[in-house]
């Protein structure tokens, strides 16, 4: 195992942080305006589907760059981020069930449609306070994070590691999979949340509501991201990647292992939550589907095809496999899931670090 | 069949009247004589019918019971364009045509519109006739089996010709069953006996029985009507009742533990069946083979395609699926071993990905090759069925062989890997490689066995699966998880662990559906299952020794 010392900044890791932010803050800017100014005759228009596309991708690199925290610096190999993700998409689609107020098929002033539907009465108590969204935001934060406190402090402190961690990050989202699904829960069941109407009174599907939304996602990555560079270049950062390369000599040296761990991982899947509700108003719908072990599995595979431990390359990764993954499944769908099947084997076997490995500075890092 | 003209009928209606009066002519075949006594029935009044229905039984047809049954349930009846006499096989409102049965032959015999026949009425009268008839007549036949359906039958309707009949025959019924469902029937028929001590012996008789008519008929006893007054008067009667409905309801609760708990045992064996290949690629190897499912899935595929290419073997066809399914899902699995996972040793996260890669192409070439619909297996014969203990226990013979199953290819692979050269060196290499190695084992060649063995396993557990749910393309998806659990919850590892884990798992999730629902009770097993992580990190039986300390 190679010891952490050494640079604490290598010059291309502060060229890439810039490269990266920069080319965020043009995403930024170019796509608004080009859907929003540009005429839908000229050759420049970018269409409202391609600005969702793009939104969405970018609550996906939100959620690869959460994964790649704690899998390519701490070494932890979480099966269950994509829980986080739907769990902060949940708090923001119940905040928007609640907007929808009168206007739903039923017509109920309080009750969302599916509880009308189920013949309840009142609304249950967790549904309280959602029709604010400052407290549907608090949410987004807190559930997955408190709920990442208590399965990591369970998991960290008994040193649950490796393999079984995985598994047991997997068990959980299937847990809560099978909870979301039920009726009863108070969540929608199989059809989970959608038809929203309005944010904060701004219409979603208006384009400029649209633009709006990923603009604050752009934000959202690019905070997140100096967030984990932050985390990552600090002094804690080196003990977690000590934590990584050599968990046990970390703990002699008189490193409290589990309290690095576990607020990684906090951190991390607060990041995750995030990244959900900003993606729930942007493609309209939210269902237990989100809980699938297999999404949380392919966040892992858009980090390690962009490269682990490199923050940016999981974005870029991100973004790549969901661009090949609309594209094959649009132009030739009987073929995308050998491709992906494909991407998986090829990226393990002949790209350890990566598409970001490829870079010829990146190599020379550690 | 006599085609009569139209013109002739009525000259033929004559000459069947003379000859009933005649009595039965000696010059007819049986058949003639059984059809033109169904005949008779379209004009005859219903006290006419009764006398009819002894006829037909005396005739000894084989058409007799069938004709009556059909009287009794409204489904004979007349073609209005020839007169002829059918039996339909079911009719209901929503039905637009019926199914004709020729009641002579007893062989289907075309549709026809319910306008187009006219139906044979019963009256009360005649269908309490006609019941007691019949179940006379089977209560005299020779098959056991019948006898006993008569019986039970009676049994829900006791009346007083009913309770006559079953006295008659207990003297010269020989079998046992017979006998014994006969002495529940009579001891039920006691209860409204007007001597108290009668009816006490009765409800004793009854204290030991099982089935459902006898508890409601003895809660019933007990019943209060509105003025305080029970409907049983005996204050004794009552408390012998009291007692009896205590001890059977004790009795069916145990037997419902005893029928929970082999679901539990059931569901179990499966979960071992289907995580056993993985303790071996997960716990020998260290690899996590998330293709795991896939292989499953290509064994349970093997049998579809064993049975189209045996369709008149249906029966054996199973059997010949176990060995094929071993050895197609093997050779898949020395395939992904020495073109992927060799090169990933040592980094059990990245066989992860690997493997999971395998698993989508595996499923996008089922869909390619199958298309993505499920495809139907068909269940062999001797494993339909159920095996009918008592009144409140039944065991459905698959699931008892799926038990059976999951023991024989538990003890083959034990077999494998204590007694044989193969199994020595697959657990010598999973010691220490590299000692292995110097003593002359070949590592590379062990790992590609273990690999075949591990996922020929999961081919023959595919074949199992492929009785219970359906066969496409995600049917590994839906075991993949379940299959982990075990093996983490037994200990990596570890074969008898991943027995216990599985079997336990098994009976836990079936005890807690009851209370908690079949999606609620999954879910407090995984979540206790991540609880009990916790305070065994590396499972029930953790590995010890110098293997654990090179996982």
């Amino acid at each position: 195992m190679t010891p952490v010392a050494g640079p604490q900044r290598s010059p291309f890791e502060d060229r890439a942080s810039l490269a990266f932010l920069a080319l965020l803050a043009v995403v930024a800017i170019a796509v608004p305006v080009l859907n929003l100014s540009v005429p839908p005759s000229s050759a420049f228009h970018l269409s409202t589907y391609a600005l969702t596309l793009i939104g969405k991708y970018l609550c996906y690199a939100m959620l690869a760059l959460a994964v790649d925290l704690i899998w390519g610096f701490c070494g932890i190999l979480s099966l269950g981020h994509a829980a986080f993700f739907a769990l902060g998409g949940y708090a923001m689609g119940m905040y928007l069930m609640r907007q929808i107020g009168t206007r739903g098929v039923y017509g109920h002033p309080v009750l969302p449609d599916f509880m009308v539907f189920l013949n309840w009465t009142d609304l249950p108590w967790f549904w309280y306070g959602f029709d604010r969204l400052w407290f549907a935001m608090l949410m987004v934060a807190i559930v997955p994070g408190v709920l990442a406190y208590v399965f990591g402090w369970l998991a960290f402190r008994s040193r649950v590691t490796g393999v079984y961690l995985s598994i047991m990050t997997q068990a959980l989202s299937y847990a809560l999979m099978l909870a979301f699904f039920r009726n009863d829960m108070g969540f929608g069941g199989n059809n989970g949340f959608t038809d929203f109407k309005d944010i904060l009174g701004f219409d979603l599907q208006e384009d400029a509501t649209r633009s709006v939304l990923l603009v604050i996602t752009t934000l959202s990555l690019a905070a997140s991201y100096c967030g984990c560079r932050a985390i990552v270049n600090s002094r804690a950062g080196r003990v977690i990647r000590a934590i990584r390369d050599a968990e046990s000599r970390t703990r002699f040296l008189g490193y409290r292992v589990e309290s690095y761990k576990l607020w990684v991982f906090v951190f991390s899947a607060v990041v995750a939550g995030v990244a959900g509700a900003l993606y729930v108003p942007q493609v309209g719908i939210i269902n237990p589907s989100e809980f699938e072990p297999i999404n949380s599995i392919e966040v892992v595979i858009w980090v390690a095809v962009g490269g682990r431990g490199t923050l940016f390359g999981a974005a870029a990764g991100a973004a790549l496999v969901n661009y090949a993954k609309t594209y094959f499944t649009a132009a030739l769908p009987e073929v995308w899931l050998y491709a992906l099947g494909a991407i998986f084997v090829g990226v393990t076997l002949f790209l350890p670090r990566g598409l970001a490995g490829l870079l010829p500075a990146a190599s020379r890092r550690q | 069949m006599t085609v009569v003209p139209s013109g002739g009928r009525q000259l033929l209606w004559l000459l069947l009247a003379a000859c009933l009066v005649a009595g039965p002519a000696s010059g007819q075949g049986p058949d003639d004589e059984f059809r033109n006594l169904l005949a008779e029935l379209r004009d005859a009044s219903f006290a006419d019918k009764e006398l009819i229905a002894d006829r037909l039984i005396a005739t000894g047809h084989m058409g007799a019971r069938p004709v009556l049954t059909a009287l009794l349930e409204d489904r004979l009846f007349i073609r209005q364009q020839d007169q002829h006499v059918f039996i339909v096989k079911s009719i209901g409102e929503t039905l637009t045509s019926y199914e004709l049965i020729d009641p002579v032959s007893l062989d289907d015999t075309g549709a026809a519109t319910p306008d187009e026949l006219a139906k044979i009425g019963t009256n009360n009268r005649l269908r309490r006739f006609l019941r007691t008839t019949i179940a006379r007549f089977a209560l005299a036949s020779p098959d056991v089996e019948v006898r006993l359906d008569a019986v039970k039958e009676l049994l829900r309707s006791l009346d007083a010709p009913a309770i006559e009949l079953l006295r008659q025959r207990k003297g010269s019924e020989t079998d046992s069953r017979v006998t014994y469902e006969i002495e529940t029937a009579l001891a039920l028929a006691s209860l409204d006996d007007g001597d108290s001590a009668a009816r006490v012996s009765a409800i004793q008789t009854l204290a030991d029985r099982l089935s459902p008519e006898v508890r409601n008929r003895l809660a019933a006893l007990l019943e209060k009507a509105d003025d305080g007054s029970f409907a049983e008067k005996d204050e004794a009667v009552r408390a012998a009742a009291a007692d009896a409905i205590e001890g059977i309801d004790t009795a069916r609760s145990i037997y419902t533990g005893i029928e929970t708990l082999f679901f539990g045992l059931s569901l179990g064996s499966v979960l071992v069946l289907a995580a056993i290949g993985l303790a071996i690629t997960f716990g020998v190897m260290g690899v996590i083979n998330m293709a795991h499912g896939e292989l499953m899935m290509l064994g349970a595929y093997t049998t579809y395609v064993v049975q189209t290419m045996m369709p008149r073997h249906i029966d054996a066809s199973v059997l010949v699926a176990v060995p094929a399914a071993f050895v197609v899902a093997g050779i898949a699995g020395v395939l992904i071993e020495r073109t992927i996972i060799r090169f990933l040793y040592g980094r059990p996260l990245e066989t992860l990905l690997a493997t999971f890669g395998v698993s989508l192409v595996l499923q996008q070439l089922v869909r390619s090759v199958f298309s993505a619909n499920n495809r139907s297996v068909v269940t062999p014969g001797w494993m339909s069925g159920t095996l009918q203990i008592n009144d409140a226990l039944a065991i459905t013979y698959n699931r008892l062989y799926i038990v059976f199953f999951t023991v024989i290819v538990f003890g083959i692979l034990l077999a494998v890997l204590k007694r044989t050269r193969l199994g020595l060196d697959i657990r010598a290499v999973s010691q220490n490689r590299a000692m292995a190695r110097a003593m002359g084992i070949r590592s590379e060649w062990v790992d590609a066995m273990t690999f075949g063995l591990g996922a020929g396993i999961a081919g023959v557990a595919g074949v199992a699966l492929s009785q219970l749910t359906n066969v496409g393309p995600n049917l590994g998806q839906s075991y993949i998880i379940d299959s982990f659990m075990v093996v983490v919850f037994g200990g990596v590892g570890n074969l008898w662990g991943t027995f216990i884990g599985g079997i336990s798992l098994g009976i836990i999730n079936k005890l807690l559906e009851p209370y908690a629902g079949a999606v609620l009770g999954k879910i407090f097993v995984l979540v206790a299952l991540i609880l009990f992580i916790q305070r065994r990190p590396r499972g029930l039986f953790p590995q010890t020794g110098r293997a654990a300390e090179a996982a």
